[in-house]
């Protein structure tokens, strides 16, 4: 796969894991207005997914590779094949935990599109305003439940800050750029910025920023955890069993 | 070969599958109306990238030309620029009105917070409820003066 494709690949990846693990959330809400807001964040993550697979397969088609469609690359791919980060294939867990990993992966979502909006290839640019508009959407929601949780009773704090420590040594990986990322965006700039929207955050929601630690990575190379194939042994079950089916 | 004009008079005859009020044109979801020999395009922009409404959409847009006789039609999406609410006409407005639903706040206004008005009793003294609603383009709100809950069409600019 080319660098472009590999890179729409990434981000529609991110999006298609993190939409379906919000997903799981249907019917499971602490409240109505919850569960109508998860599902809802994870429509349009998974309308921002399908525009940027399609273009991926388009931009591998192009570059004289096979055409694969929206429906190939998100049914018929192995853990193996997917370029998600890890951050978003951890499991629901609380709800301190599955807003605690929106909020780290929005605060970052965000600015990534308004560099890609600003400064991308046109077709990833014009993808990256569409989802820009939604991306701001869900990070003031995320920031409003870090807040109100962080600095909610003893036990929400609790619960947040355990969320927050399991889940830091993920967010390297969003700033870890590598080729791929290179041809397309600066990502290590988005850092800075990233560390003083979620220091700002916690601070307000009387958490305290986790020291450095190792953080791991692997994901947007396919070096995925057991959970990413839990994940889509439930997602992918229907093309796999019944190939081609249609409905 | 039919009038452009009059084109647009029968996409102002198809409305929105989950705001029936309101139409595709005066939602902003058609950006152009061009013809190519014989074969008329219609361009369309989604909304929320996610929304399951615009693939009924482009649907209805194609079947409402035919029954008027036009075709072939073919349905272009185009992404960029991408759709605001500040494409929402005015007529439109008034339409998500009549329907109990607030309309977004007009364009130049949406950065800062608006006052969300009820479309009930009138009163700005309102508050958010949920930040989502009955669909991805709504937020649901509540008026602490006579109580009702209500549909607010969220800003997107």
């Amino acid at each position: 796969m080319n660098t472009a494709a590999e890179f729409c690949l990434r981000l529609g990846d991110s999006d298609l894991v993190l939409s379906q693990r919000l997903g799981e959330w249907c019917g499971h809400g602490p409240v109505l207005e919850e569960d109508l807001a998860l599902t809802n964040v994870a429509l349009d993550l998974l309308g921002q997914a399908r525009l940027w697979l399609t273009l991926a397969g388009d931009l591998e088609a192009e570059a004289g590779g096979q055409h694969r469609t929206e429906d190939d690359l998100a049914f018929l791919r192995d853990a193996g094949q997917f370029r998600n980060l890890l951050l978003v294939e951890q499991p629901n867990g609380d709800y301190a935990q599955t807003m605690t990993r929106q909020y780290l992966f929005d605060a970052w979502h965000l600015p990534l599109l308004n560099a890609l909006a600003a400064g991308g290839p046109a077709r990833i640019a014009a993808i990256a305003a569409k989802a820009q508009k939604e991306a701001a959407y869900h990070l003031r929601r995320s920031r409003d439940w870090v807040v109100r949780l962080g600095d909610g009773t003893t036990e929400s704090h609790r619960r947040m800050q355990t969320a927050l420590d399991g889940l830091w040594p993920f967010t390297g990986e969003m700033f870890a750029a590598d080729a791929v990322d290179n041809a397309v965006v600066p990502l290590t700039d988005l850092q800075t910025p990233w560390r003083e929207e979620v220091s700002a955050t916690l601070a307000l929601a009387t958490l305290e920023l986790p020291a450095a630690a190792w953080m791991q990575k692997g994901g947007k190379q396919g070096v995925h955890s057991e959970k990413l194939g839990h994940l889509l042994a439930e997602m992918q079950f229907l093309q796999r069993a019944y190939p081609g089916a249609q409905w | 070969m039919v009038a452009l004009p009059q084109v647009w008079e029968w996409l102002q005859e198809v409305s929105d599958p989950e705001i029936p009020a309101i139409s595709v044109v005066d939602l902003g979801i058609v950006r152009d109306v061009r013809w190519h020999g014989p074969e008329l395009e219609v361009t369309i922009t989604p909304t929320y990238s996610g929304c399951p409404a615009i693939q009924v959409i482009a649907g209805d847009i194609a079947s409402h030309l035919r029954a008027h006789g036009v075709q072939p039609v073919r349905l272009t999406t185009r992404l960029a620029p991408a759709w605001s609410t500040d494409w929402i006409t005015e007529r439109g407005r008034e339409a998500l009105r009549q329907s109990q639903i607030t309309p977004p706040a007009p364009p130049g206004l949406t950065a800062i917070a608006p006052q969300v008005a009820c479309p009930h009793c009138g009163s700005g003294d309102t508050e958010c409820v949920s930040t989502f609603g009955s669909t991805p383009c709504k937020a649901l709100y509540r008026c602490r003066a006579c109580r009702e809950p209500f549909d607010y069409f969220k800003p997107l600019a």
